[in-house]
């Protein structure tokens, strides 16, 4: 019980999508500092792992053990396009309880610094993304949950989504990410759905 | 506080789209507008039904913005960046509510003297009142019936059976002219108003 804590452990999970089994005995323990890497074909039930992890979908079977503050950057970014980008990252930094020197840093740690001023309905679909993955960054949020994480990003979009990666598990974070093939994750524990 | 903070931010997306907020208005009136010319001049009939007309136009319109009211956060993912985040689909709930009443019932009882001087309404403060007491009621019941039908397409549409069999308490207590029925209004109200949220949340999480 003791490694509980602070550790997100995954044992025996099933789900199921309008009444059928999408996956079954997905089971995987991570520490801090730990990266998961799903992977697996269109229809696997990977982003159906991933929101199920989120809490946003009941597990059918199995148990999820997940002490940690938990941040989500789905297929759909949740922008606005009315506000400036700077304004939609902080209303969602005010709900996580961080302020603006979190958004300024997630912005740079994902080139966005220039476009804040922008309404978020300028943007472009990779812009959105990186704004997604800023939101995340700025949450303070230990667990990440990354679905295909690196769709639409441009070369060195996919150098600075490696590097946020990198220094998150640096500072004892966790990445769980739904990708196709790799995208930087250093030595992450592969989950075939 | 996360309520005020979700209040505030509902607010100021309204306030961009100011048009969005005019149009339950602009349409409560042409309602009220309607009648003189359907019923004729006749100023002791037209002042007769006005409570009744005004009442119906208000219910008519607090239909007009269900579409807008849930629907798309739950298809941007909005909602599910506040599941995520641990915050309560209630606490969501009532803070739109909030924030949609304000939203919908200030221009409305702004417009009100607009409607009473189109329908020759004897006394406006009675209506006031019954209206500021009423709407609540008028921004829940189609905030209900919007998250009921968030994840349906076409949705819109099965809104007014919704929204309409659940209004009626709140519409006979606000036209009624007895003692009393100002308080079984808000009565009525306030029941809706407190429901609306867990019902609404409800909805959505059933919806996923």
């Amino acid at each position: 019980m003791t490694a509980t804590a602070d550790t997100l452990i995954v044992t025996d999970l099933a789900a199921d999508r309008g009444g059928r089994r999408v996956f079954g005995r997905v089971g995987f323990t991570v520490d801090p500092g730990g990266a998961v890497q799903v992977e697996g074909a269109n229809g696997a039930g990977k982003s159906t792992l991933l929101r199920v992890l989120a809490g946003l979908l009941p597990a059918a079977e199995g148990r999820i053990n997940n002490p940690f503050v938990t941040a989500l950057a789905g297929h759909d970014t949740a922008l606005k396009p009315g506000p400036t980008l700077a304004s939609e990252l902080t209303h969602w930094a005010r709900l996580d309880g961080t302020d603006g020197s979190a958004v300024a840093a997630a912005a740079a740690a994902f080139a966005l610094t220039p476009l804040l001023e922008l309404p978020a309905g300028f943007l472009s679909s990779g812009q959105r993304r990186r704004a997604a993955l800023a939101r995340v960054a700025a949450s303070g949020a230990v667990l990440w949950l990354l679905d295909e994480p690196d769709a639409g990003l441009d070369t060195a979009s996919k150098a600075l989504l490696a590097t946020a990666i990198a220094a998150h598990r640096g500072g004892g974070g966790i990445v769980v990410a739904v990708t196709h093939g790799d995208i930087g994750i250093a030595d992450p524990q592969r989950v075939q759905l | 506080m996360i309520f005020l903070i979700l209040v505030r931010r509902d607010l100021s997306l309204a306030l961009r789209q100011p048009g969005a907020l005019l149009l339950p208005v602009v349409f409560f009136i042409l309602v009220a507008a309607l009648f003189p010319f359907a019923v004729g001049p006749d100023a002791r009939l037209l002042a007769r039904i006005a409570p009744g007309v005004v009442w119906v136009a208000a219910l008519l319109a607090s239909l007009l913005p269900v579409e807008t009211l849930v629907a798309p956060d739950v298809a941007d993912g909005t909602i599910d960046q506040i599941v995520v985040r641990g915050i309560a689909l209630e606490t969501w709930a009532a803070a739109r509510l909030v924030a949609h009443w304000l939203g919908f019932a200030l221009p409305l009882l702004i417009a009100l003297p607009v409607a009473a001087v189109l329908l020759g309404l004897p006394a406006l403060g009675p209506l006031a009142l019954g209206l500021a007491l009423g709407t609540p009621a008028l921004a829940a019941l189609p905030l209900l019936a919007a998250s009921l039908t968030a994840g349906l397409r076409g949705g819109g549409a099965l809104t007014g059976l919704i929204v309409v069999p659940l209004a009626l308490p709140v519409l006979i207590f606000g036209v009624a002219d007895a003692p009393g029925a100002l308080r079984l209004l808000a009565a009525s109200s306030l029941v809706i108003v407190a429901l609306t949220p867990f019902a609404a949340a409800a909805a959505l999480r059933a919806a996923d």
